[in-house]
């Protein structure tokens, strides 16, 4: 993929190799409507992330702590969330939408990334709550903090690398995302949806040359993710990992296994 | 605290698919609009018409699944028990394909095994191939993408099951007696196995499930149900019909999980998932 970004090719189909050229980086933007749909993807990814975090911050830290009624219909909504397949997820909520006459777009798509994307952040950042000490909170508290200040300075700062990784996962799921996106995304095209309808027509260089820039970017995530974590181990030995898509952490710190836990339901 | 995420998986995954099961049982189109009928008709129809691509759809699924556990548990082996102080590398190595979008990586390996790319056109034009040989719209494409793509979902939990087994239980195993294959067969297989057992749930079921590989690197042949479902949604408007072959596939899946669940005597389904 990267390689074929370069490629000099002349007619519409990019199968064969034609000789190096770095037009495609020139011409990136070319494709207006592939440039939109870059954007409508990053977008509906932020927006999703930062709902997905907030709602599955709280719905893992819930599950870490508390014994409640409805732990179990918790946890069963929870797997059936994590092993329905996309295609189902998204089948079914167009039939609801159709059922409803809800019009599809960007709302509705969000809502869906949202959907399949708390389970994912629920069980990363409960599986980084669950080794916690509740003793720091209720010191906090008898040091008069009151509940928004200890979440804020108490268990924020503990559960960080669980909220983190959950988010760049969220992220990535929201950002990749086909199956689901393309039941409930009526006539707005996402990037992963433009690629898959532009191999019926011949997949411009373009898309490659996007692709590796993404690939780029989130390369430069993990390693720099990875590296911090080595530092901060290094230099404090707490052996809190900060979080990552993709679970690089060797496992051997007692921080980054709890995290590499969270992530065995990630995809 | 857990109750706006807990409502909002209520609002668009529990409604959603009870929703769909109702639409599954009407009659109708897209025009006129549908109407509750109870027509199970529906069920009977998607399953005498769309039967050998159900069959195929869980061939495939099934294939590819083995195929991850076969590349896969070699490999998550290796780096958790061998590969010493480089498993981070290593590990990250094997995910960086990964980081490109799903349908991108798909699409590229049709560049890459179009009759005329950089690997079959060399190899034909000056090599041991015969002309007519071509690899794309073959099943063998189809299930060589589901478990390239899938790939991760079974090292992963694999590795983590693999990472989490003290040494020491091992080499208790050697200092009894017991042979290499025995202290593997006995020790580290059983221990690893909730490992391959979450893997190959989060292989088969996306897998059987998959259309991208179906439509990009298969032919007119190799279809899965997934293809079907999404053309009587987007294509025919049979929005009953795609319902029930929808909800068809997912008994089906459900199905399989816990028969397999059961068989391999593994914790509960739910227990394994944790």
């Amino acid at each position: 993929m990267i390689l074929f970004g370069f490629n000099d090719v002349q007619g519409k189909q990019n199968f064969r190799w034609e000789g190096f050229t770095l037009e495609w980086y020139a011409r990136l933007f070319d494709r207006s409507d592939l440039t939109r749909a870059l954007v409508n993807s990053l977008a509906i990814a932020f927006a999703s992330t930062a709902v997905t975090t907030v709602l599955g911050t709280f719905a893992g830290l819930a599950l870490a702590r508390y014994r409640f009624r409805g732990r179990r219909a918790a946890d069963l909504l929870l797997f059936m969330a994590i092993a329905c397949p996309e295609l189902v997820m998204g089948a079914s909520l167009l039939s609801m939408f159709v059922t409803f006459g809800v019009p599809r777009g960007a709302p509705t798509i969000l809502v869906a990334h949202v959907m399949f994307s708390i389970a994912f952040v629920t069980v990363t950042v409960r599986a980084r709550a669950v080794g916690l000490d509740p003793a720091v909170g209720e010191a906090a508290r008898d040091l008069g903090a009151g509940p928004w200040m200890r979440f804020r300075l108490v268990t924020l700062p503990m559960i960080r690398p669980g909220v983190v990784a959950g988010a760049l996962l969220a992220f990535v799921l929201s950002v990749d995302d086909f199956v689901v996106t393309s039941f409930t995304g009526g006539a707005t095209v996402t990037f992963p949806l433009w690629v898959y309808g532009s191999t019926r027509t011949g997949t411009p260089p373009q898309v490659n040359v996007m692709g590796t820039l993404i690939f780029a970017v989130g390369v430069l995530i993990a390693v720099g993710s990875a590296r911090r974590t080595f530092r901060g181990r290094d230099a404090a030995g707490t052996g809190t990992g900060s979080g990552r898509a993709e679970p690089q952490a060797d496992g051997t710190g007692k921080g980054t296994h709890e995290e590499t836990d969270g992530h065995r339901r990630g995809r | 605290m857990v109750l706006p995420a807990g409502l909002w998986l209520l609002a668009f995954l529990v409604i959603p698919l009870s929703f769909m099961v109702s639409l599954s049982l009407q009659t109708g189109n897209l025009v006129d609009g549908f109407r509750q009928t109870l027509h199970w008709q529906n069920y009977a129809d998607g399953l005498s018409t769309y039967g050998e691509t159900f069959a195929r759809s869980l061939w495939y699924g099934l294939l590819a699944t083995v195929l991850c556990i076969l590349l896969a548990y070699p490999a998550a082996y290796w780096i958790a028990f061998r590969a010493g102080r480089r498993k981070t590398m290593y590990l990250f190595l094997i995910l960086l394909p990964y980081f490109v979008s799903f349908v991108l990586r798909t699409v590229a390996w049709r560049q890459v095994l179009s009759d005329n790319g950089p690997l079959l056109g060399p190899l034909r034009d000056h090599g041991p191939l015969p002309a007519g040989f071509h690899v794309l719209d073959t099943g063998f494409a189809v299930v060589a993408g589901l478990t390239y793509n899938f790939l991760p979902f079974m090292i992963l939990p694999i590795y983590v099951a693999l990472q989490r087994i003290d040494p020491r239980t091992v080499e208790a195993a050697r200092d009894l007696y017991a042979g290499r294959a025995q202290a593997f067969g006995r020790v580290v297989l059983p221990l690893s196995l909730p490992g391959v057992f979450a893997g190959v749930i989060m292989t088969f079921v996306p897998a059987s499930a998959d259309f991208v590989n179906a439509e990009v690197l298969g032919g007119p042949g190799d279809t899965m149900i997934g293809n079907v479902i999404r053309a009587e949604y987007f294509e025919s408007g049979a929005y009953p019909v795609a319902s029930a072959l929808s909800f068809t596939l997912t008994a089906i899946l459900l199905v399989a999980i816990f028969v397999y669940a059961r068989t391999l005597g593994t914790r509960g389904v739910l227990e394994a998932a944790r």
